[in-house]
């Protein structure tokens, strides 16, 4: 049976202590009520069911947990993540997924601004739409979008791969459209299985690093 | 660096509640700014009485207001006075520059008050009585100050123009200049914050006739740095962020009201939360909402 | 014959290493990146001096009456606190600039001597981990290797914001560093030119630093020290933000602060000397009534215990090392000379750690190189060093007749210029005048 605690009588610090020593596998937070920092730093396969609104941080440098936000979720959602799941039903603010290692992160509506910043090896998938700046500087892992994709997508990329259904509204310096492989097609179609999508991985385009800026460059003063 | 919280009353239902709402967002962003605390609340009859005209004063005691103010009453919240007159907001403020040239105006209009004060915004909103202020409109803002001092002065929000309020989460990066260049064509400021010359650009922007939608696309155009600002008039409510956007902004709306704070925590205590669409303002789009 | 001897005239504006810039960047089209710190000459705390006891006060004794030299960092919110045995630490520097072998020196010097070492912007290596006996973890923009695992097995956490030779920039690291193992660590292509962001990924600003901090609280259950870094510029603010929004040390590193790869132009004219930044910092402390709960950590420019006593007297809690460091493991020594030159440079000018040719075998990742430096006899090198700082220190301490560093205090200094004066609000020597002090 899952272990009820409700933040509105239960203080975040002895959640997440709970949370760092568990006792049960399963667990159900009540009244988030927008507070920061819940269910962050899980290190076991604990499935943790939050039913509200959380602040900023939720789940944040996650191992092997699957973390569920029945609602929003705030600044930097699964940040640093490692392993495991995060999945948002609602929309996500800005840097979701940022500097994520591992894991998957899926948010069922929108993200804002900065989703996948600086990502190092996440796979994220996005039912709706990203705001700008997403996947800026990102290193590794893929970011998949089902909505439209605001302004600068994959700015300074590294490896990480994008995918995206619907519009973009620019592309940011370095990153460019790319063929979509046979390859790419199964990679794409096992990360909407994975999120629980049923988008067709045709309809998508796929986006990455032109690694141009991979080397200081006299001719590439332009885009520093 | 601070906290927003504004509240816009669609249903007049909810009028008798506004204080106590405004200071229920209030206490959930005090962490974001713990020095200092301001409120604007529109349209509360003891603040604002309507048909008069209401300048809200720091630096001056009610008492002595009205002594220097002959047919003149004045109500108290923590150290801010809000001095009432049969005038014309103009002629009341010009009264106030002859009697009380030491006293600082921090808000002027017809239903309007600005209240302001320094120390844990909790204990603030209490001195303020805000609990028990209706209207239909209110703002609220707490400070961690960056660079200048924390005075009541240097708290939010910047009430420079007729019925105008602009609150600031962020850091200008050109304020100096902007600031020289407005005290050039005249206008005076009151601090050095550097969110007073947003507040003082929008303004002349206002009076020189554009509407919130124009002064706050031109203030884009002219501002560097990093922005999250709410800006309300007697009629109008408006968001604007800039280009990146870092600085954090929620905005939730229903029938019955429209919201905005940095934190979804303070939208959280609202009435009909859990049906309210809530989104986040885009980079350099400004919204407005009139009444 | 040297120009000079026969009246020729070199220029004060135009001098030869401007000369040369100038033919370098019209030869290159890009600017010049380099390691070290500022080379400028700058306001320092050789334009201080102690006012040892005579009369009016009394000195301890050399050798046998106490002079304490411990300190605890990190007591403000932390359960377990650092506790060192002398209040120098070494500073963040990564590996990836650094050699493994350096890396684990630092660790081992610094242990030797009950002191703290600190990782850099490239995650924690297990050697390095494994020799120190105090290590900090730095939390920085870039959050390259960044692992909670890495986290909960620090001592202390560095949320690093900037440092004095680059505040307002990111980190730099270029492709001949960027080797199998460093680019595995930071999950970068091998050999391509780092560019790490200047600003936090996921919060900008005190308000919500104040938040970024509550989660790695959070996450650590609230048992390490946090510290936050700033590169000395509006440090009067700066610290009254950083003590705002949680934090429990408080690190400002000048100008002087060392790098391993920046633009010179970014070096030499961005950030404020440490002398002009520590009291600034001192006093913010003291208008929030937090002097000594929330400690204060100075770097950029320590070079032994002259330069530690004074900057403990002018109210810091402790001071970091990084470039001191790296010259007690054998960086600019003379017998690699010969080599320094063949890269076009000299023992004592040596500043291209950006380059990874480091004779020393520090600043470098080439395999060759790197095993010239043994990590425990350059380790023991650094114990020396952070010896005779301390007894140095305490030295000096003693004249002055204090039976702990931290009780030097800034009336026990004066200043022989008028600049260092001004700077470090302590009188002109033989006078009562304060530059620029409202009484």
């Amino acid at each position: 049976m899952a272990t009820l605690i409700d933040l509105a009588e239960t203080p975040v610090r002895e959640l997440n202590q709970a949370l760092h020593t568990p006792s049960t596998a399963t667990w159900r937070i009540l009244n988030p009520r927008g507070a920061h920092a819940v269910a962050c730093g899980i290190r076991e396969d604990l499935a943790v069911e939050v039913e509200g609104h959380v602040g900023y941080y939720c789940a944040g440098m996650n191992q092997h947990a699957t973390v569920t936000v029945h609602g929003n979720a705030g600044t930097g959602v699964a940040e640093n993540m490692m392993s495991g799941t995060v999945r948002v039903r609602g929309n996500a603010s800005q840097s979701a997924g940022a500097t994520a290692h591992g894991g998957l992160l899926v948010i069922d509506g929108d993200a804002a601004a900065r989703c996948g910043i600086s990502m190092k090896g996440v796979d994220i998938v996005v039912g709706g739409n990203v705001g700008h700046m997403s996947a800026f500087m990102g290193q590794a892992g893929r970011l998949v979008v089902c909505g439209d994709a605001g302004d600068a997508l994959g700015d300074s990329l590294y490896e990480a791969r994008i995918y995206v259904r619907g519009t973009v509204k620019s592309l940011g310096a370095d990153c460019v459209e790319k063929e979509m492989r046979p390859e790419h097609h199964a990679e794409l179609a096992e990360l909407l299985k994975a999120a629980e999508r049923d988008e067709d991985p045709a309809d998508f385009r796929r986006y990455g690093s032109a690694r141009e800026l991979y080397h200081f460059d006299v001719d590439n003063t332009a885009a520093y | 660096m601070c906290g927003i919280v504004g509240l816009h009353l669609r249903e007049p239902a909810l009028e008798p509640r506004l204080g106590e709402l405004l200071t229920a967002m209030l206490g959930q962003v005090v962490e974001r700014g713990p020095d200092s605390a301001g409120v604007a609340v529109y349209g509360d009859p003891r603040l604002s009485p309507p048909g008069r005209a209401a300048v809200s004063l720091l630096g001056v005691t009610p008492a002595d207001a009205e002594a220097a103010l002959p047919g003149t009453t004045a109500v108290a919240a923590d150290v801010t006075t809000v001095v009432h007159a049969d005038l014309s907001v103009a002629a009341l403020l010009a009264a106030v520059a002859d009697a009380l040239p030491r006293a600082t105006v921090i808000g002027s209009g017809t239903d309007m008050a600005v209240l302001k004060g320094t120390g844990n915004p909790v204990e603030l909103a209490e001195s303020f009585g805000l609990a028990n202020v209706t209207g239909w409109q209110g703002v609220g803002h707490t400070r961690m100050a960056t660079e200048s001092a924390v005075t009541p002065e240097g708290a939010h929000p910047f009430s420079v123009g007729p019925g105008q309020c602009l609150v600031h989460n962020g850091s200008f990066a050109n304020h100096a200049t902007i600031r020289r260049e407005l005290r050039a064509q005249g206008v005076e400021f009151d601090s050095e914050n550097d969110s007073e010359v947003g507040a003082r650009f929008v303004a002349h922007q206002l009076s020189e006739g554009a509407d919130p939608e124009k002064a706050l696309r031109l203030l884009c155009e002219r501002f560097d740095g990093f922005y999250t600002l709410l800006v309300s008039t007697s009629d109008s409510f408006a968001i604007v962020r800039d280009a990146i956007a870092c600085k954090p902004a929620l905005v939730a709306e229903t029938d019955a009201w429209v919201a905005m704070a940095s934190e979804y925590r303070a939208l959280d205590v609202l009435p009909g939360i859990e049906n309210a669409r809530i989104f986040e303002p885009e980079p350099e789009e400004v919204y407005v909402w009139r009444r | 014959m040297e120009p000079a001897s026969h009246g020729l005239r070199e220029s004060a504006t135009f001098d030869r290493a401007t000369i040369h810039a100038i033919q370098r960047a019209a030869e290159t089209g890009i600017y010049d990146i380099r390691g070290w710190g500022a080379k400028r000459r700058l306001p320092h705390f050789d334009d201080l001096l102690l006012l040892g006891a005579s009369m009016s006060r009394y000195p301890l004794e050399g050798y046998r009456e106490r002079c304490d030299t411990d300190v605890v960092l990190g007591s403000r919110h932390a359960k377990n606190p650092l506790r060192l045995a002398t209040p120098v630490t070494i500073a963040g520097m990564s590996f990836g600039a650094l050699s493994a072998q350096a890396k684990e020196a630092l660790g081992r010097g610094a242990s030797e001597v009950g002191t703290s070492t600190t990782t850099g912007d490239g995650g924690m290596t297990p050697e390095e981990r494994g020799h120190s006996k105090h290590l900090v973890y730095q939390y920085l923009p870039s959050r390259y290797g960044m692992n909670p695992d890495d986290l909960r097995a620090a001592d202390a956490i560095e949320v690093v914001l900037g440092q004095g030779a680059k505040p307002g920039g990111g980190g730099m690291l270029l492709g001949q560093k960027i080797t199998e193992r460093v680019a595995g660590m930071r999950t970068l292509p091998v050999g391509i030119d780092q560019r790490s962001a200047c600003r936090h990924p996921d919060w900008t600003g005190p308000d919500d630093l104040a938040i970024k901090i509550l989660e790695l609280r959070e996450i650590t259950d609230w048992e390490k020290p946090i510290y936050v870094k700033v590169g000395a510029t509006r440090t009067y603010y700066d610290v009254k933000l950083a003590v705002h929004a949680g934090a429990d040390v408080v690190v400002v590193d000048g100008m002087q602060g060392g790098t391993a790869a920046t633009q010179d132009v970014f070096i030499e004219h961005v950030g404020i000397p440490t002398l002009a930044a520590l009291p600034q910092a001192v006093r913010a402390l003291q208008e929030l009534g937090v002097h000594r709960e929330v400690q204060l950590i100075v770097s950029g420019g320590i070079r032994g215990g002259a330069d530690m006593a004074k900057a403990l007297a002018l109210g810091a809690d402790a001071v970091a090392i990084g470039t001191a460091a790296l010259i007690a493991l054998g960086d600019n020594h003379p017998k690699y000379d010969a080599e320094y030159r063949q890269l076009g440079s000299a023992a004592g000018y040596f500043d291209d750690y950006q380059d990874g040719r480091d004779p020393a075998g520090i600043s470098t990742q080439d395999e060759e190189l790197a095993a010239r430096l043994d990590p425990v006899e350059a380790g023991h090198r650094l114990a020396n060093y952070l010896r005779v700082m301390t007894l140095e220190a305490q030295t000096l301490a003693r004249a002055c007749g204090k039976a702990h560093l931290h009780h030097l205090e800034p009336e026990d200094l004066v200043a022989l210029t008028i600049e260092s004066a001004a700077m470090a609000r302590v009188p002109l020597a033989g006078t009562d005048w304060i530059p620029g002090a409202v009484r």
